[in-house]
């Protein structure tokens, strides 16, 4: 464990990349199976330890210290493992005998769940505070050491000399603790085989396009228009038996849409936008979002909103991987796939996303510009017709174009102090508009702000504050910030009957007295 | 003080030795040491036989470069709490010391520079570098001289100082640098080359606050007492009546109330908690 909380605590302090990706290939190279897979699936998020819960780590703690102090830390310190790791009382009765990284996971996966705080409780009491941090980011994951799956897999690529993309495309198709994966980097076993129709392969992603400098380097014949849904990327993984569904994540969310996974059959693997309503025509993402909060779907549910999957590339076509042939060619098989589907379940549940004519960027322009306006798109997706399916966001082959944001002017009326980075720092804030006299929250934002910027938020909280409610300070309302959202919808969860989507903050207006603030009435103008 | 805040920081200056009391009206007022830097001291006011001692910042660990901290008995005491929650548990500094020279030989082609403040944080890191028997020169950032040499003339020995003032990078390299934790982030310490930045602080506990300051090595040096030292001392003085300020006020109040002791919060303004050490 020791080797392992040095790691971490490396990562989490070394500013340079290199840095980070030469201590994981050290680490790598020295640790022995198992150990160093579980501490790859630890820094990839991969692992998930099903008894030890936060709850119950804070009912431990909290046995042991008082609950206020120990409320009053956390706030404070903003990070539960190293909260718990710090205000664990007594000194380490004996640090030598924490068990490795391997020995403490099956420990704590073999105890039955009743018996787990006792053997935490001796495990953190043999401890010193980093042993103690790095076993509660072991069980806990969410390590925020600052390293994303992408740089561990180029720790590995750097250690073995294997290449990244080579990595990348087998990663899914592997399980924990990668023994195989490692035996194959060390050089004594073959490149693991992976079973492409059951797994989620890591998806392709767009930057937004720099409409200054972009367009006047892009050929618009090189390249083909869609439109941007507003649903959630989807990849269906179908291998004749089964279709399995997977967020742009991985994750897999089969089990909330059967209705998609149960109609298609065949072999495939497609990339797509997930979308519910009927013969297509989408609702809105409220809809969505209501199937995805739930892990299964209700019958009515169901019925009210249909799930459909609209279709717009493709991975596999039935055994081959297609993924390095170009886009138009893709988008052929991809046509032919679900022609051939034409009066199965499948084509009630897939719509090939339609591919917009146009001839310059200018006329792209005019048809962004309609679309948001009368239409309600979110925006476009431009992509290379001559791309391969690359893992990752790859600058040059795809953009998004999204729609301009809407943007109101708001209060600030809460504040709570941030997590990870940001601890200490008060950054999350709720923001209000007026509603006849008095100021109702509109939203809240974490983002779109400079680190300088956080600064004088934070000191403006501070110095502002007319109320606390445990973490959350009222603050004086007086400091106007416009909010950049893309689009409002009704709802009725909020006091204001309003929730915005993806609001960030555009610019804090230390000019402009609250009382020019935005009301309701016109916020609601742009609800859609 | 005229070191650090200028000659004019005051319109008169009385100097007072510790332990000697002053009557001012009818209030007798007597100073004792602090532990927290040279010189630093809390204050006794006797009234009518009732004691209040303030604090100010304080220390109860042993430092060479400060008197000893001296326990006060008092019916109200006024504390600060700059690391008044219990998971400000200050490693023995010593421990943090070796850490560093660890790392030093280590990495003997990186420069260390240490941001430490100017007035007896400096000093606390040089005097504790000497005591575990490192006597390389030791390079100063030039705002940290003054107030070195001034200690040194008060008899507290620092070894060989040098100043980094237009020197090579070369020649850090291997060695300590101290500086203000401001010139760690400016176009100051880009002499140093890729150096190792530590800093020598109580808030180096928490590693995402390192993280935050773009530390590398962070030290839990503190020059303030933390959670076990405040919660002992307030015990210690026997004091029923407890003001709390400069710091975590909550948690030091709700400490005290839970032991049945009066306790309140001193807010002050523009002295909100987070405020540098």
């Amino acid at each position: 464990m020791k080797r392992f909380a040095t790691l971490l605590e490396t990562l989490i302090l070394t500013p340079s990349r290199n840095a980070k990706i030469a201590a994981m290939a050290e680490y790598f190279r020295d640790t022995s199976d198992p150990d160093r897979g579980l501490a790859l699936a630890a820094i990839t998020r991969d692992l998930t330890l099903k008894n030890l819960k936060p709850a119950m780590l804070r009912e431990l703690v909290t046995s042991r210290v008082d609950p206020d102090l120990f409320a009053m830390s956390y706030d404070y310190v903003g990070d539960l493992a190293e909260t718990i790791s710090l205000i664990w009382p007594g000194s380490p009765n004996g640090a030598d005998h924490v068990p490795n990284v391997s020995g403490f996971i099956d420990l704590v996966e073999t105890t039955p769940k009743a018996k787990l705080p006792d053997v935490m409780e001796s495990l953190l009491d043999q401890a010193d505070a980093s042993l103690r941090w790095a076993m509660i980011k072991l069980a806990t994951g969410g390590l925020r050491v600052g390293v994303s799956a992408r740089l561990a897999k180029t720790a590995l690529a750097a250690y073995s000399g294997q290449n990244l993309e080579d990595i990348e495309k087998i990663w899914h198709g592997l399980e924990i603790p990668y023994t195989s994966l490692f035996a194959w980097l060390d050089g004594a076993g073959p490149r693991p085989e992976i079973q492409h129709g059951r797994t989620f392969h890591p998806m392709m992603l767009a930057h937004p396009i720099d409409v200054e400098r972009d367009f006047d380097t892009l050929d618009p014949a090189a390249y083909q228009a869609e439109w941007k849904w507003d649903g959630i990327r989807v990849q269906i993984v179908s291998d004749g038996d089964q279709c399995r569904l997977f967020s742009r994540t991985g994750d897999e969310i089969s089990a909330a849409f059967p209705d998609v996974t149960a109609a298609v059959c065949g072999r495939a693997v497609l990339d797509g936008e997930l979308l519910v309503g009927t013969d297509f025509v989408p609702q809105s993402f409220n809809h969505l979002q209501q199937r995805l909060n739930r892990k299964t779907a209700t019958r009515k549910q169901l019925a009210d909103s249909p799930a459909f999957v609209r279709v717009y590339d493709m991975l596999f076509d039935g055994n081959d991987d297609i993924r390095d042939l170009p886009l138009g060619t893709r988008r052929q098989r991809l046509e032919a796939w679900i022609a051939s589907q034409a009066g199965t379940l499948a084509s009630s549940r897939l719509d090939l996303s339609q591919i917009l004519p146009f001839q310059s960027w200018d006329e792209l322009a005019e048809i962004r510009h309609h679309a948001a306006e009368v239409l309600g798109h979110e925006g476009l997706m431009i992509k290379q017709i001559a791309s391969s399916y690359v893992a990752g966001r790859p600058r040059g082959p795809w953009f998004k174009w999204k729609r301009e944001p809407r943007m109101i002017d708001t209060v600030m009326m809460y504040a709570q102090r941030g997590q990870g980075r940001r601890s200490s720092f008060y950054s999350d804030f709720t923001f209000g508009i007026w509603k006849g006299n008095e100021i109702v929250p509109v939203g809240k934002a974490y983002s779109g702000f400079t680190d300088e910027e956080l600064k004088e938020l934070d000191k403006f909280v501070r110095g502002n504050t007319t109320n606390r409610f445990g973490p959350v300070r009222e603050v004086e309302k007086s400091l106007v910030v416009e909010l950049a959202f893309d689009s409002a919808h009704e709802s009725p969860r909020h006091k204001s009957g309003i929730a915005l989507r993806f609001p960030r903050i555009n610019r804090i207006r230390w000019d402009k007295p609250a009382s020019e603030a935005d009301n309701i009435d016109t916020v609601r103008t742009l609800l859609s | 003080m005229k070191h650090r805040y200028g000659a004019n920081c005051a319109g008169s200056f009385q100097a007072l030795a510790f332990g000697e009391p002053l009557m001012i009206d009818d209030v007798e007022v007597t100073l004792f040491p602090a532990g927290h830097i040279l010189g630093s001291a809390q204050v006794r006011m006797v009234y009518r036989g009732q004691r209040a001692v303030v604090t100010g910042d304080y220390k109860t660990h042993p430092d060479s470069t400060a008197q000893p901290f001296e326990l006060v008995p008092c019916d109200l005491f006024v504390t600060e709490a700059t690391f008044g929650l219990p998971v400000f548990q200050h490693p023995n500094p010593q421990d943090e010391i070796a850490r560093l020279l660890a790392s030093l030989a280590a990495q003997p082609d990186r420069t260390h520079v240490i941001g430490a403040y100017a007035l007896g944080k400096a000093q606390r890191v040089i005097k504790l570098l000497r005591e575990a028997g490192h006597d390389a020169p030791i390079y100063l950032h030039g705002a940290q001289e003054k107030l070195c040499t001034y200690y040194q003339q008060q008899g507290v020995d620092l070894g060989d100082l040098r100043k980094a003032l237009d020197r090579d990078k070369e020649s850090f390299k291997g060695h300590v640098v101290i500086a203000p934790p401001s010139a760690l982030r400016d176009r100051w310490s880009r002499r140093l080359g890729d150096a190792v930045i530590c800093q020598a602080s109580g808030w180096m506990t928490i590693k995402q606050r390192a993280k935050q300051s773009g530390v590398e090595l962070p030290l839990v040096i503190s020059d303030h007492a933390d959670w076990n030292e405040l919660t002992e001392t307030i015990t210690a003085t026997g004091a029923e009546t407890i003001w709390v300020t400069h710091g975590r006020e909550d948690a030091l109040v709700h400490w005290c109330r839970q032991r049945s002791l009066q306790a309140e919060p001193l807010y002050l303004q523009g002295r909100d908690e987070d405020s540098s050490e």
